[in-house]
């Protein structure tokens, strides 16, 4: 089978409110042009288009068949969409190239979460007969997982407000990030409850955004990036539904898919922790001690919901193509309390 | 185009209804008379809410167990100012509980005065609602076992539950693109705009944020006529929620005389069966104090009396 790596990687800023509409076209034309440069690529090369996103979070059915405007696509092009995080739109992409169909393949994703009420929209993807008609919102299921977490001793308010200091810290370099700054962890400890125990910064803000990544096999990956970012093992998992049969404690999916996508001993990891405990869970359970963890700042910095995973593999990526590391890995995830759980393993050199 | 983009409030309502298999149902059959069934996994734990499906070998799971309505928080989180539609419209606490004989958590409300009053290992009972309707919702909240609230008397009723009903209710601040918003300006104004695509030079109704051939973004506007030519159409026979006028009607598509692209609007002042391909129509407006930011501006078309148009001259816009 090809060798498949991702070439190129563009993503907006994240920002609370954009004032573009729910169909994503007007986030996504600029950054389809930025990858178009940076490969030398134009729409005729693509051979596979994907997308994640979400009609509950624009309000409208097949919300995502507008976006295919911004594509342009005629003459007809073949073209798929998840309704989830476009990191599992990347990985569709990737079975088509490991198969041999196509050598190229774009992956986008976009949300425009600040147009409803995201944590009451998130409800509806729990599971519908016994858990939505009580509109638990993820602010809450996330506080649920924070305590058990807490009574048992894996981690504490402090550790949960060290991993918001160091992320906003982190952001400060990133200009596509929506929050950061360098609180002190005693000040962000004086903060009010939004959930006890999870305070504003232990949650990530909600944001709206873009992102795009290209990926391309073999000789192909060669020709249009100075040093592909490879992709030597990629695996996504599931948890029960029933978040009550499910030791919160542990992210047992997550670890079979770093362990079906061999990554130990990566040098990076970009975590999908759109909750501080979240983060100290993955390092705890995917084994990331050695590892710098977030240097974009992660989601906790800035979070659109459908592009947030996908540009985790993209941000991971990033620092391969710039010689700055050989090994990294990325992480996605989507569902309550990390319910479903993406692993990318990118490697550079040859 | 310097204008900030038109937005509006957008409300999505349906009544999500669901068939229930006989684990659910049976459930939820149950918990209308004030009582709780789990269901007895491979590994001899009491699932509470009942799986249908092992979550370890994934074989469906039959055997049903009652267990009691009392239990134990295992775990909590405080909502301080409760959204739409959850059990409780005042401040409460979430919990994962565990009732007395299952061994996984249900996740519920629980009505206290403060978080103060949760905790961990705190006992709990199920409070019952008083109209019960097959719900999960009949199991109202908990509350902690040494509150006193008298429990509603348990309804008879003839049918067992095999469906329910979950109300979804969402709201949204819906935006139009920067083009959608300058077009529906200018329908407000009473004129009708389009936009020309820069590499294929194709005139879009409505302006759209791309060109759905080139994907560049459409930048130069262009006045169109309110004459144009019916392209296609149909006569609508059915009746269907939310009609405006009786059927039959003509709903067709409109090609406006300048645009390249055909929209979709009524076509009056004809009789259904005389509509045809080719017909010249032009825009019948409403009295322009009923106006607004909407093609309803324009309240139907109708026949212009001009020749139909060839079919060649149309024929690259089906």
């Amino acid at each position: 089978m090809p060798e498949v790596a991702v070439v190129a990687f563009a993503q907006s800023p994240a920002v609370r409110r954009t004032e573009a509409s729910g169909n994503g076209v007007e986030l996504l034309v600029p950054l389809f042009q930025q990858v178009y440069t940076d490969t030398g690529l134009s729409k005729q090369d693509i051979g596979f288009w994907c997308s994640g996103s979400s009609d509950y979070l624009a309000g409208r059915a097949f919300s995502f068949v507008s976006a295919v405007d911004a594509i342009g696509a005629f003459p007809p092009i073949s073209e798929s969409h998840v309704e989830m995080d476009a990191a599992w739109a990347l990985y569709e992409a990737w079975v088509r190239l490991k198969l041999g169909e196509v050598d190229t393949a774009l992956v986008y994703g976009f949300g425009k979460s600040s147009a409803g009420e995201l944590r009451r929209v998130l409800a509806l993807q729990l599971d519908p007969y016994l858990m939505t008609p009580l509109w638990p919102d993820s602010v809450s299921i996330a506080g649920l997982q924070a305590r058990l977490g807490l009574a048992q001793g894996r981690w504490s308010e402090r550790a949960m407000a060290e991993v918001a200091a160091r992320s906003r810290a982190d952001a400060v370099g990133n200009p596509e990030a929506q929050l950061s700054g360098t609180p002190t962890v005693a000040e962000l400890l004086e903060e009010p409850y939004l959930a006890d125990p999870l305070r504003a910064h232990d949650c990530a803000p909600i944001s709206d955004g873009a992102s795009v990544v290209v990926l391309a096999a073999g000789d192909r990956a060669r020709e249009l990036c100075a040093r592909p970012a490879w992709i030597t093992g990629l695996a996504h998992r599931t948890d029960s539904g029933q978040l009550g049969s499910r030791d919160l404690t542990a992210a047992p999916s997550a670890v079979a898919a770093a362990r079906a996508a061999g990554g130990d001993g990566v040098q990076l990891a970009e975590l999908h922790a759109p909750f501080t405990h979240q983060e100290i869970l993955l390092r705890q359970e995917l084994g990331l001690d050695d590892a710098r963890i977030n240097p974009s700042g992660g989601v906790l910095a800035g979070n659109p919901m459908f592009a947030a995973g996908l540009s985790r593999i993209g941000l991971a990526a990033r620092h391969i193509h710039a010689g700055a590391a050989d090994r990294t890995l990325a992480h996605a995830t989507s569902g309550p309390c990390l319910q479903q759980n993406l692993v990318c393993v990118l490697e550079g050199g040859d | 185009m310097s204008h900030e983009p038109l937005s509006a409030e957008l409300r999505v309502e349906f009544a999500y209804t669901r068939s229930l298999g006989p684990t659910l149902g049976a459930f939820l059959t149950a918990l209308r008379a004030h009582r709780v069934l789990g269901v007895r996994g491979a590994d001899g734990r009491v699932h509470v809410p009942p799986a249908e499906y092992d979550p370890v070998t994934a074989g469906p799971l039959t055997e049903l167990v009652e267990v009691g309505s009392t239990g134990t928080v295992l775990s909590w989180t405080w909502q301080p100012e409760p959204l739409a539609g959850q059990p409780l419209q005042r401040p409460f606490g979430w919990a994962l509980i565990r009732l007395d004989g299952a061994d996984t958590a249900l996740l519920h409300a629980v009505d206290v005065p403060g978080p103060e009053s949760m905790s961990i290992g705190l006992r709990v009972r199920a409070r019952w609602a008083a109209e019960p309707v097959g719900a999960i919702t009949d199991l109202a909240c908990f509350e902690p076992l040494d509150t006193a609230t008298p429990e509603p008397p348990v309804r008879e009723f003839a049918e067992d539950v095999r469906g329910t009903v979950s109300p979804i209710d969402l709201r949204y601040r819906h935006s139009a693109s920067a083009a959608e918003s300058e077009f529906l300006r200018g329908v407000a104004r009473g004129e009708l705009t389009g936009q020309r695509c820069p590499v294929c030079a194709q005139v879009y109704i409505p302006p759209r944020g791309a060109c759905p051939t080139d994907g560049v973004p459409l930048t130069d506007w262009v006045r169109l006529a309110e004459e144009g030519t019916v392209t296609s159409f149909c006569v609508v026979n059915v009746p269907f929620l939310g009609q405006r006028i009786p059927p039959p009607y003509v709903a067709a598509a409109v090609l406006l005389d300048g645009a390249d692209i055909p929209f979709q609007h009524l076509v009056l002042g004809i009789a259904p069966e005389q509509v045809r391909m080719g017909l010249r129509v032009r825009a019948v407006w409403r009295p322009r104090e009923q106006w607004g930011h909407t093609l309803e501006n324009i309240d139907h078309f109708t026949p212009s009396g001009a020749p139909d148009a060839p079919f060649d001259s149309f024929a690259r816009h089906l």
